[in-house]
This record gives C-alpha cells, sequence and structure tokens, in this order.
C-alpha cells in the first residue's frame, strides 16, 4: 500500500486555477521528487498535503486515511512533518528550542504538570532534550544547539528546519527546495542526510530545482506544469519524456 | 419614521466625524503599523484650540460668523497638524526598529500626556461653544425639517473626506503615501524619502482629526477633556470595522458606526448605545475577521 | 543574536542576585513602611498578579490583549456578589471567582482569539468596555449600578480574620510568590516553549504540530482565571468595588506594565513598582502628576523599547554528552 495517495487533487485561489486534478502515489521507505518550473503549483501541492491548504476537489490519503482538511498540527501527529520554501524558523530561540518545537506533539506533560514541574514531566523534558541533541547531531549543527536559529548560516538553518522536522518522528517528510541558498559543499552534504534519513525508515517528498540534487536522490519524479501533472515515473524516464523537455526547454537548460 | 430619518441623519453627522477621526487612525496605521492612541487626544486639542480661537482670539466678533468658522476650522487643523507631526519626531521615530507593542505604549503615554496638558491648560471643568456660532437655519428634505448645524456637519466631513480622496488617488504624493503603505522598504528603493511621507501622513491625519474636533464642539456646544477617549476609541472601532489600513473603508466604517449607535440610542437603550457599537464590531469580525473592505492577505508559506 | 554563554552566564548570574535582592527587599518593606505606602504595595502587589496573568497571554503567546480589567472585574464582581448574598467566605470564592472569569474568557475567546493582531486588540478593549457598561447598568439587578456592592466581608484564613493592611500586604506578596514559581514552571517547559513559538511564527508552530489556537485559548483561559483571583482579593481589600475600577485605562496599566517589564517575571515586578509606584512619588505635583507619568511612559519607551529586562534563553541540563559527540555525521561524511 502506498503511504501516500493524492486522488484529483484540485485547489483555486479566486477563480485561479493553481493545482488542477493532480493525482500520484508514494510509495513507503522512497524518495520522490516533485519539480516543475516556477509557478507550477508544487508548493501549493505541499500546502493541501499538510493541510495547510484545503483542497476544492479531490482528496489526499496517508496512510490508508482521508486526512483531507485535517489541521496540520494534527497531521504532524500522525506523521507528517514538513519544512518551508522560506525559511520559517523561530529566529530568537536556540537550535535546540526550535528542535522541541518538532517533538512538542511527542510530549504529554500538561499545563499542570508543567507548573508543578511534576517528576514526570521532568523525565520526559529530559528525555525530549537528549533527543533532540540526537537529530542536531545527525544534520550536524550539535555544536550550535545554544546559538538563536536567526544566527545561522543559511544552510545550517534549512538543516535545522530538516532536523525540527525529524524531531517529531515522522513517516513522511516533506522538504520544499531543501538546498535553496546551499553552496556546493553543503548540497553534497545534504544529499548524505537525505539517503541517511531514508535509511531510517523515513520517507521523503521534496520539491527541488537542483536537477543533479533529485536525479541523484530520487526513485520517482512527479512533473508539474501550469498546476497540471505532466509526467512521473523513474528520473530517467521522466528526463526523456518530451512534455517534460517542452516544459523546460530553455528554463534550466544547464541543469540538466 | 420621522424619528428615523433624523436619527439616520444625526448618526450620519456624527458618522462622518467619526469617519474624520478614523482616517487618522488608519493611515497612520497603514504607513507606520502603529496604532496612534494619542489621536484621540489631538482631536481635543482641535476642540479647545477651536474654541480658543473663536472667543479669546475674538474673531467671532470681528469677522462674520461663516468667514470666522471657516478660518478657525483650517487655523485649528495646521495647528493641530503641527503637534501631530512634533508628536511623532519625538514619541514614534526613536521606536520605529523596535517592537510594534513599544511603540504602542508610547502612544499611550502620549495620551496621557495630552489629555493632562489641556486639563493643566484648561481646567477640569466642561467648556460651552458659543450659542452664537451655531447656524440657526433649517432646511427642508422630503418634507422634514433638518437642522442646519446637523447638515453642515455631513458636509464639511463629505468635502473634507473627499478631498483626501482626490489627494491620496490623483497626486504623485498621494501615491507615495500609498507606495510606503504597501511597502516601505520598497518604496525607499524607488527613491521615496520614507521619513518625509510618514511626517506628511502625521499632518494630515491629526489635521482632519482637530477639524473634526472643532466640529464636535460646535455640533454638540460642549468639550472636555476627556472627550478624545472616547472619541478616539470610537473612530478606532470605525477603523478595524472598515478594515485598519484601508481608506475608504475607515470612512465607510465611521458612518456606519455613527449610524448604528444614533439607531441604537433611540430604539434599544441610550445606555447602552457603546455596548451596542461595539457589540457590532465584534459580529462583523467574527464573519470578517479583516473588517468590511480589509484585504484578506493568504499567507504566504 | 550571537550570546557567548559566559557572559549569558553572567547575566543570569546578576538576574539571580536581583531577584534574591527584590525578594529580600518586599519581605522587609511592611517593617520600614507606615500604613499609606503599606496600601501602595498592596496595589502594587495585585497589578503585579495582573500584570504575570497578563504577561502569560500578551508576553509569552504574544497575544494582543488589552482587555484584561474585564477579566478582573468579572473576578472581583463574582466575588461581591456571591459573598454579599450567600455569604461564601471571601477565600473560598478566590478558585470560584477565577473559574467564573476563566468562563466568561472562554465564552468570548472563542469566536475571536483567531483574529489577527490589531484587530484583536480593539476586541478586547471593546470587551472592557462591555462589561464596565453592563456594570453600570446594574446588569440582572445585581451589580448594583454605578454605586458598585458595598459590605464584602473581610477574608478569614485558619480563622486568622485578615483586616489590615499589613495582612493583606503578605496575602497579596505571598500569591505573587506562588504565581512567579507556578509561572516560573510553565515558561520552562514545553507548554512555555509553545507559546513562545507562537508568538515567533504561528504558522510555522501550527506546522510544527503546536495546535495553535487550543493553546492560544487556554492561555487566554489561564490568565483570567489568575484575573479573577487578583479580582477577588481586590473586592476583599476594599470590600466595595465599583464599576469605574474596571475601565479602559485599568487594562492600559496592567498592558504597559507587560510591555515595559519585557517579558520575565523579574522585570513585570519591576515595571509593577514603577508603574504604581511613581505615581504615588509624583503626589507633591498634584495636578501635573499624570502629565509626568505620560511622559516618563514615553521616555521608558524610549529608553528601552525592548522592555526592562527580557526573558533569558531557558538553560537545558546536561546538554553535551547527551550523545557521542560527531558521532554518526563524520561517519556519513567520510
Amino acid at each position: 500500500m502506498s503511504l501516500l495517495e493524492l486522488r484529483d487533487v484540485t485547489k483555486i485561489f479566486g477563480g485561479l486555477i493553481a493545482v488542477n486534478e493532480v493525482s500520484f502515489t508514494v510509495e513507503p521507505q522512497s524518495v520522490v521528487g516533485l519539480i516543475g518550473p516556477n509557478g507550477a503549483g508544487k508548493t501549493t501541492v505541499f500546502n493541501c498535503i499538510t493541510g495547510n491548504y484545503r483542497p476544492e476537489r479531490g482528496s489526499v490519503i496517508f496512510d490508508g486515511r482521508n486526512v483531507t482538511g485535517v489541521a496540520p498540527h494534527r497531521l504532524v501527529e500522525r506523521g507528517i512533518a514538513r519544512t518551508f520554501q522560506s525559511i520559517r524558523l523561530f529566529s530568537t530561540l536556540s537550535a535546540l528550542e526550535n528542535t522541541l518545537a518538532g517533538r512538542h506533539c511527542r510530549l504529554r506533560s500538561g499545563w499542570l504538570a508543567s507548573m508543578l514541574h511534576l517528576p514526570s514531566q521532568r523525565r520526559e523534558e529530559r528525555e525530549a532534550v537528549r533527543r533532540c541533541m540526537q537529530e542536531l547531531e545527525f544534520v550536524g549543527l550539535a555544536d550550535h544547539a545554544e546559538e538563536a536559529a536567526g544566527s545561522l548560516s543559511y544552510g545550517n538553518q534549512r538543516l535545522l528546519e530538516i532536523a525540527r522536522a525529524l524531531a517529531s518522528d515522522p513517516r513522511l517528510l516533506i522538504l520544499d527546495e531543501p538546498a535553496g541558498g546551499m553552496n556546493d559543499q553543503e548540497t553534497v552534504a545534504l544529499v548524505d542526510t537525505i539517503n541517511a534519513i531514508r535509511e531510517r525508515g523515513v520517507t521523503v517528498l521534496l520539491i527541488e530545482h537542483d536537477m543533479r540534487l533529485v536525479m541523484r536522490i530520487c526513485e520517482k519524479l512527479v512533473v508539474l506544469e501550469n498546476g497540471c501533472l505532466i509526467a512521473q515515473g523513474a528520473p530517467e524516464v521522466v528526463r526523456s519524456h518530451p512534455a517534460v523537455i517542452e516544459a523546460y526547454l530553455g528554463a534550466e537548460d544547464e541543469a540538466w | 419614521m420621522e424619528q428615523f430619518f433624523q436619527q439616520l441623519l444625526n448618526g450620519l453627522a456624527v458618522g462622518g466625524i467619526y469617519a474624520l477621526v478614523a482616517l487618522g487612525y488608519t493611515m497612520v496605521y497603514g504607513v507606520l503599523k502603529l496604532i496612534n492612541f494619542a489621536h484621540g487626544d489631538l482631536f481635543t486639542i482641535g476642540a479647545y484650540l477651536g474654541l480658543t480661537l473663536l472667543v479669546s482670539g475674538g474673531l467671532a466678533g470681528s469677522l462674520p460668523p461663516v468667514l470666522a468658522v471657516l478660518l478657525v476650522f483650517f487655523m485649528v487643523g495646521l495647528l493641530v497638524a503641527l503637534i501631530g507631526c512634533a508628536l511623532e519626531r519625538v514619541a514614534y521615530r526613536p521606536l520605529q526598529k523596535a517592537g510594534r507593542l513599544s511603540a504602542v505604549v508610547s502612544a499611550l503615554g502620549a495620551s496621557i500626556f495630552f489629555q493632562n496638558a489641556v486639563m493643566l491648560a484648561y481646567g477640569a471643568r466642561p467648556y460651552v461653544y458659543p450659542n452664537s456660532l451655531r447656524p440657526d437655519f433649517t432646511i427642508e428634505l422630503f418634507g422634514y425639517a433638518l437642522p442646519g448645524m446637523r447638515v453642515m456637519v455631513i458636509v464639511a466631513t463629505v468635502a473634507l473626506m473627499l478631498a483626501l480622496w482626490a489627494f491620496i488617488q490623483k497626486t504623485r504624493m498621494g501615491a507615495a503615501v500609498r507606495a510606503v503603505a504597501i511597502d516601505q522598504s520598497a518604496a525607499r528603493l524607488m527613491g521615496i524619502n520614507v521619513n518625509r511621507i510618514i511626517s506628511l501622513v502625521f499632518l494630515i491625519g491629526p489635521g482632519l482629526g482637530g477639524m473634526a474636533g472643532l466640529l464636535v464642539g460646535m455640533y454638540y456646544g460642549k468639550i472636555d477633556f476627556t472627550m478624545g477617549w472616547t472619541y478616539g476609541l470610537k473612530a478606532f472601532t470605525a477603523a478595524i470595522l472598515g478594515g485598519i489600513g484601508n481608506i475608504p473603508g475607515a470612512m465607510l466604517g465611521g458612518l456606519l458606526l455613527g449610524v448604528v449607535e444614533a439607531l441604537a440610542a433611540s430604539y434599544v437603550a441610550f445606555a447602552w448605545k457603546d455596548a451596542v457599537a461595539f457589540c457590532v464590531l465584534i459580529l462583523i469580525l467574527i464573519i470578517r475577521p479583516t473588517g468590511i473592505l480589509g484585504e484578506r492577505t493568504a499567507d504566504k508559506l | 543574536m550571537i550570546v557567548p554563554s559566559f557572559s549569558a552566564r553572567g547575566r543570569r548570574g546578576r538576574r539571580l542576585v536581583s531577584c534574591l535582592l527584590l525578594g529580600a527587599v518586599i519581605c522587609l518593606l511592611p517593617f520600614f513602611c507606615n500604613a499609606y505606602w503599606l496600601d501602595v504595595c498592596v496595589s502594587i502587589g495585585l497589578y503585579a498578579l495582573l500584570a504575570l496573568s497578563l504577561n502569560l497571554i500578551l508576553g509569552q503567546a504574544g497575544i494582543f490583549h488589552m482587555g484584561h480589567a474585564a477579566f478582573f472585574g468579572v473576578g472581583a464582581y463574582a466575588t461581591a456578589i456571591l459573598n454579599t448574598m450567600f455569604h461564601i467566605p471571601v477565600l473560598w470564592l478566590m478558585p470560584v471567582s477565577g473559574a467564573a472569569a476563566a468562563l466568561f474568557a472562554l465564552v468570548v475567546a472563542r469566536p475571536i482569539i483567531h483574529l489577527r493582531g490589531d484587530y484583536l486588540l480593539i476586541v478586547t478593549i471593546g470587551i472592557v468596555e462591555i462589561v464596565r457598561i453592563a456594570l453600570l447598568n446594574d446588569v440582572g439587578g445585581i451589580t448594583g449600578g454605578s454605586n458598585g456592592i458595598f459590605g464584602i466581608s473581610r477574608p478569614q484564613l485558619f480563622g486568622f480574620r485578615i483586616y489590615k493592611s499589613l495582612h493583606f500586604y503578605w496575602l497579596v506578596w505571598g500569591m505573587v510568590g506562588v504565581t512567579l514559581l507556578l509561572f516560573y514552571g510553565l515558561w520552562h517547559s514545553r507548554v512555555g516553549r509553545a507559546l513562545n513559538y507562537i508568538k515567533a511564527d504561528d504558522v510555522a508552530a501550527e506546522g510544527c504540530g503546536v495546535n495553535v489556537s487550543l493553546y492560544k485559548l487556554t492561555a487566554f483561559v489561564l490568565g483570567a482565571f489568575w484575573a479573577g483571583m487578583a479580582g477577588t482579593i481586590y473586592a476583599a481589600k476594599m470590600s466595595t468595588i465599583a464599576p469605574e475600577s474596571f475601565n479602559f485605562m485599568e487594562s492600559v496599566i496592567i498592558f504597559a506594565v507587560v510591555i515595559l517589564s519585557g517579558g520575565s517575571q523579574l522585570g513585570v515586578l519591576i515595571s509593577a513598582f514603577l508603574f504604581i509606584g511613581l505615581p504615588e512619588l509624583l503626589r507633591e505635583f498634584s495636578d501635573a502628576r499624570m502629565l509626568i507619568f505620560g511622559l516618563a511612559m514615553m521616555l521608558m519607551m524610549i529608553w528601552r523599547p525592548q522592555g526592562l529586562l527580557p526573558c533569558l534563553p531557558r538553560v537545558y541540563a546536561r546538554l553535551r554528552g547527551a550523545v557521542a559527540p560527531g558521532a554518526n555525521v563524520e561517519e556519513r561524511r567520510a
């Protein structure tokens, strides 16, 4: 069974059809890339999956359950975590506290337990901090744990967003342009990180402009243009698909 | 029917005044994203300055009343505009980079300051505007006799709003104000002197507010130093009702609030009229969270 | 924004010393104050309570709420009505009044809590005005109109009758102490962090799995609960209450105390001393004192736009050594 399935998802903004009857599936433990020219509706598709937008028509099935229109925080609890295209870290808080934000939904201490600092709450906090430090370690930011997120370099901020998402124990991780603003070295390291995420058993769905990166790590690509799905399949197949070539012609030749 | 019609016009007159004051809130909010809580007290200052100029300045005696009132009207506008501009320099400009709520507290401090300055200068007792200045003619419309003062207030507020609308929509300066309201840094990159536009807005807004103060003095005949709190709050409500930052919204919100209040005062209960105004506000915001004409900005993700 | 940890430790040390110093001052104050200043200190304590509860909503969660006096008023009136009509002992009424204020907050906040910044601000101001007008108009015939309610009885604690200013001083500041401890716990927890996430970026918070509207609403309701309890103490202290004690100006002062504080609890206490104590010190200026007060408000914000004492970063014990340093990343990269 697919982990994620989109069925004819359509999203309309004031008469403009941003996403038009898009259907595709994401198999467990795979890395799937969503590509397409700027303004093709990629991020809109993501936002329909994560519950930030409610599609006008169609449905999103996650792990066999219809999750269309479920609130974003509930979806995180169910195992869908995301990063944002325009980095949305809590810039004045430390890297560790940003990661703890992702852990939030797995913790149970309520208001009263927190006020009283009950032993169970303290134990849970210690465990959460330990776990989040591991995630920071995983993306290579452990040494920056106490620094304000806003003071990190651009590439590190992207990694921190990934650590924050991973802290919620996701089964599906949605990355919106994870390599955006990264230099070549950082991008290479990112490929390792994404592969390591897959080895942990987490399924990855990502939007990316860097075609070399996409070709290297994705086993399936989904191509959007003007809100419509024009091709999907293995990278080699998609790459030679006539509609894809046409959509990309002149746009990013050198990227191919 | 007679009562309804009279209350409707009364509401439009009061609403026009609310709208004038609301314009000051909404324009300042547009360029600075700041709620200028001292605006209501600038309005009070307008009412008191107008009285001083009319009575002690001797203008009422030496000139024909119409001319005297008109002259004082513009003098008050100018003086209050200068005070508003100075206020921005002293109390808000140093806080431009700080959090928005810090500027709000500074504005609240300025409000307390102005209110008490008026009290110290004029004393705590209410003042009465001279009756001789109030036009005593009536106008026949649809068979109803309308007090001239009511009609004059409506005419004056509508004229000022039209003038402002023309300025904002038709002139280069107006375009610059709109540009700063949309995106300050982009406007700066396009060569607009943002601080000068902010000063301009602090001239126009308080100027209109001061004139509204004079109109209230003439319309009700009585002023006191705390009136700015109430009118300021109402006008702020009106600005939010229309969608804060939106100029036609402030006009619409002001008129709507005035009419709702006047009708509530006569058909519900006078004591509850302020509560009715706020209830209407809450209901409208529940239905339209960004006011009647406010844009529904989608969050960029 | 990079704060080297040694300097943060230095600041933390100084903060701790200031806390102890302030605690000592508060404990010793009654031995040096005359009756008049003791009353002032009681009222500072009440404002501190109110501001601490508003800090949760405004300072921590970043909800623009300028109507805290409404919840204070609901609490005070609940105490007054239940005490004068049913003769329920005042201290028993503290949780009841808190619950009344919290329930009121829940009902009014539910439909409006999603409103953005300034829209919420005016609505909360509107709530204060509606409550005040309702009290003035003797709603339900139980609020006593503009005269208010008098003859509220004095509280008793384990048979000890609290009636002197000194007794109230210890009651109020004891309550402040308890509040400080509880709210500190809340701040340094999953819940406190969630409120800070919401303040920083509510969309990102929701995207990380924080139930934003629930947390906002709960912060609002808890803050109202505390304000309601402060209302009980106020009603007991004054033994007479009237609508004008819960007007917009009160809300403004509580709001300003929180903003000037910068968000930390120590900041709130110092800010409360400044805001409530200053007008008393200015008494010799008689009529001009509020003029100076307004001027001081402006100057203080220009002097410290970020507030007196912003929150220091939370400290997490045994941060390092949780995992073997540099383990799996280096392996992978190699």
